[in-house]
């Protein structure tokens, strides 16, 4: 047998609390796309993190060709011909891509040397990039690929990439799938993190599965259904989110015609928006993060005012109407930002739970405040969706990601809105806890609530959705029914690949 | 190593702690600063803390710290409201002054009737002239998105040149054979803010101070508009998401310590001062900031740290007069509990942890 390209024997990392990597081995081998799947807090990122030097394991050894490998730092991963791209970007959007290049550079050649050299590579790879643009008036797609190019500068034998496709169109996706095989048919290895099943079935030649730290199992990712690979990832069987059969109401929330300025320079200003959804209606609105997403969350909630008209709940105008006066009528919202924005990170559950709670469930009379109510109705919330906490007592920034946001949700589901807006309802959530959050919405609408959900996650909104619209530089598409939408359908309502062709592969 | 590590929940024994450990952190260090001036330390940290309530003249003292307490802690209140929302009022000693003015002045309008109703009628007055006095920054800020810090603190300037003003005209005493400074009001009975019990120091200052301490008490725990503070302060966007209008929090907090701060003028104007003069205000509304921190922006505490602030003032008078210690040395002192205070405060978020660093 050939000697694998990296070889990972045992590894374990502990932190106080948690054991993130439990004695984790496997195989990469030379040109392979290896796949390595997981829930949130299942340990991938501790596990890239020690391979690309981040982190140090606590025990076990990495064997690259066949030698000891035990970067100390990333510098010295970069110099062994390891490369990796973040999820979160790490550029400056004041400067140029080549500036941004150079930056991470070590002796960084001539500016224009370089800019040769950014050209060259992007067009090899089949990535269009102008060298000269500045990274702040770039797409998000468009940022990865300085990173991916920053990358390829190095040469590297192996590439990490965490979360790849999260911020991309489907088009966009496509021409990163074309770049990372041409990588592949050079020789170049992939290790590829995501928990997006579909991908990885398309693009991977074999996937590891890490479940609470340790390797649960591999699989040839062509061969083994989604499903198969999902209930792996989460260890149990999955409850698929069952829609039910729905009729839909008079029309619940009606936007027509918004226009908003941005709220700040790097805010989206929402364009000539028209949006209706009828109770008992699901509305899914996509799009790529940046979009316009919070503006228009904010235009509902109540925390953007806008003309009176422009807004209207049952035919009334609400446009005018702030925040608590619209809890009052019944539009309830969840915005995607837990800490801060949906929840205050210092203030114990019960305190959190008062924050939209008080008007819908009572809990002030007269401005004086119960508590006692409010303790009962934070209890309420973590009962009905197992947010896991010693109580209610604890500072929302104890609880962890996934967690919050289930409570956040809860809160808000709970006050049995007649319109719920949520915003990316579970990102960060295990399948399991998203599975329950999805149903809880579906439930809603089968009782007759209006519900606006919009999302960066496609599955999640054909899953749910009865109509789908996409959000694209503050534009909204016109909705149309979420059956039987194609991909490619979606991704020209969502922008396209914001206006680039592949370039010549 | 030693680094800090952040607690995943605020630690409330150290929330509790940090104030007593940084009293304990000051003396040990102002001890030390004593020491290197060439005088006797416990000796002087002794005659501060120890001689105002237990020493031979403690009959004299005591009285005095209700006395010097009382208007710390009822501005100090005031713009704790304010400082949990993060809206800065730095202004305190300017509304502190106009309140006494006001206040001196509508009583002194209806000189020499003995009307039971002028001393209500200068409360009154007094909380006014605070409150209007605030209302510029805040007005300003909510119109035009001024800092609220500059206004109100230039604003403190300008109420030293109205102070200087009247005390030279309006409000002049007529029968002062051109000295500067207005009537005495300790001498006219119906608007002198008497002691309530002879020989305790106990006058309506202190009344209004305690009264304050658990109006916001109540406010911060049991309201909705001390719920708002409290989230603004700590998550803008989610305040905003909850439906709090900023505008009117601007104005009640400003307003409300506007008020207090005016009434802690009145009280001092019309009690233990006893006139408008120009030298009138000596820095309550600058220290009570001090005050305010100390006590951790809660009702309580600042009713403790405004009873040990006025403990070092009068301590740092008799160790000044006994033990020939500079004044700048007493002020060093107590900077120093605000600073000691600060430090420590981070323990409440944040643990010590001696160990190698893990890279995130």
């Amino acid at each position: 047998m050939t000697v694998p390209l990296l070889s990972l024997q045992g590894l374990t990392k502990a932190y106080p609390g948690v054991v993130a990597n439990d004695t984790v081995s496997f195989d990469i081998g030379e040109g392979e796309v290896h796949a390595l799947l997981g829930e949130n807090g299942a340990g991938k990122s501790t596990l890239v993190k020690m391979i690309y030097g981040l982190v140090k394991p606590d025990s076990g050894k990495m064997l690259l060709r066949g030698q000891p490998y035990e970067p100390a730092e990333p510098r010295q991963a970069r110099a062994d011909g390891i490369a990796m791209v973040f999820q979160h970007f790490s550029l400056f959007d004041a400067l140029n891509v080549a500036e941004n290049i150079a930056l991470g550079m070590e002796n960084p050649p001539e500016m224009r040397d370089l800019a040769a050299r950014i050209r060259e590579v992007s067009e090899t790879y089949g990535l269009p990039l102008d060298p000269y643009r500045t990274v702040g008036d770039l797409s998000a797609g468009e940022r990865q690929r300085v990173e991916i190019i920053r990358c390829l500068l190095q040469d590297p034998k192996l590439l990490i990439m965490d979360e790849p496709t999260s911020v991309l169109t489907p088009q966009e996706v496509e021409i990163l799938f074309k770049t990372l095989q041409k990588l592949q048919s050079e020789g170049t290895s992939i290790l590829y993190i995501s928990h997006k099943l579909e991908e990885i079935r398309t693009l991977c030649d074999h996937a590891t599965i890490l479940r609470l730290g340790k390797n649960v199992g591999e699989c040839t990712p062509s061969e083994t259904s989604a499903r198969d690979m999902a209930e792996m990832m989460v260890g149990s069987t999955l409850q698929t989110p069952e829609r039910g059969s729905r009729e839909f109401g008079a029309v619940a929330m009606d936007i027509s015609g918004l226009s908003v300025p941005a709220p700040s320079a790097f805010g989206t200003a929402l364009k000539n928006v028209h949006l209706t959804v009828r109770k008992g209606e699901i509305l899914g609105i996509g799009g790529v993060a940046g979009n316009g997403q919070d503006e228009l969350l904010g235009v509902l909630s109540g925390e953007t005012l806008t003309e009176a008209d422009a807004v209207k709940l049952h035919g009334e105008p609400i446009g005018k109407l702030g925040p608590t006066a619209r809890r009052r009528l019944g539009v309830l919202a969840a915005p995607e930002e837990r800490l801060g924005h949906a929840a205050a990170p210092d203030m114990s559950l019960t305190e959190n739970a008062m924050l939209t709670g008080s008007v819908r469930e009572g809990l002030e009379k007269n401005g004086f405040l119960d508590w006692g109510a409010t303790k009962d109705f934070a209890e309420r919330i973590i009962k009905a969706f197992d947010v896991r906490t010693p109580g209610p007592g604890n500072a929302a920034r104890s609880l962890s990601g996934g967690n919050l946001q289930k409570f956040v949700i809860g809160r808000e589901v709970l006050q049995d809105p007649d319109v719920l807006v949520v915003n990316q309802p579970t990102w960060g959530v295990d399948a399991a806890a998203a599975a329950a959050i999805r149903q809880s919405l579906l439930d809603l609408a089968a009782k007759g609530a209006a519900v606006i959900c919009i999302s960066q996650d496609l599955d999640e909104l054909m899953e749910i959705s009865d109509s789908f619209a996409a959000l694209n530089e503050g534009r909204l598409s016109a909705p149309r029914e979420a059956a039987g939408l194609t991909v490619d359908e979606i991704g020209l309502m969502m922008g396209g690949a914001h206006g680039m062709e592949v370039a010549h592969v | 190593m030693i680094r800090l590590e952040k607690r995943p929940q605020p630690s409330r024994a150290w929330s509790m702690a940090t104030p007593l450990v940084a009293v304990i952190a000051t003396m040990i260090v102002g001890g030390l600063l004593f020491a290197a001036l060439g005088k006797p330390p416990v000796e002087a940290i002794r005659t501060i803390f120890w001689e105002p309530l237990f020493g031979e003249f403690a009959f004299y003292y005591r009285p005095q710290l209700l006395v010097k307490g009382a208007p710390l802690v009822l501005i100090a209140i005031g713009l704790s409201l304010g400082f949990r929302a993060g809206i800065w009022n730095i202004g305190a000693e300017g509304q502190y002054i106009m309140g006494a003015i006001f206040g001196a002045g509508a009583g002194l309008a209806f000189y020499p009737s003995e009307s039971f109703l002028i001393f209500p009628f200068m409360v009154i007055a007094g909380a006014f002239g605070g409150w209007i006095w605030a209302m510029i920054p805040a007005v300003l800020k909510t119109r035009f998105g001024t800092n609220e810090i500059l206004v109100s603190l230039m604003l403190v300037y300008v109420a030293e040149q109205f102070l200087a003003s009247v005390s030279l005209g309006l409000l002049k005493n007529p029968e002062g054979f051109g000295f500067p400074g207005s009537r005495n009001l300790q001498s006219w009975d119906a608007a002198h803010n008497a002691e309530l019990i002879a020989g305790t120091g106990m006058h309506w200052g202190v009344v209004a101070a305690l009264i304050a301490v658990i109006f916001a008490y109540v406010l911060l725990n049991r309201h909705m508009t001390g719920y708002h503070i409290r989230l603004t302060g700590e998550a803008p966007r989610a305040a905003k998401f909850a439906g709090v209008n900023p505008t009117r929090l601007v104005l009640f907090c400003l307003g409300t310590s506007g008020a207090l701060a005016g009434l802690a003028g009145l009280f001092e104007v019309s009690g233990p001062s006893g006139q408008i003069s120009i030298d009138f205000n000596v820095g309550y509304g600058f220290t009570a900031i001090i005050v305010a921190f100390l006590g951790r922006l809660h009702p309580v505490g600042i009713l403790l740290a405004g009873g040990l602030m006025a403990l070092t003032y009068i301590g740092g008078d008799i160790a000044q007069s006994n033990l020939q210690l500079p004044a700048a040395a007493i002020q060093v002192f107590q900077g120093m509990l605000l600073f000691f205070l600060l430090a420590f405060d981070l323990l409440t978020n944040f643990r010590i942890a001696i160990g190698k660093p893990e890279v995130a």
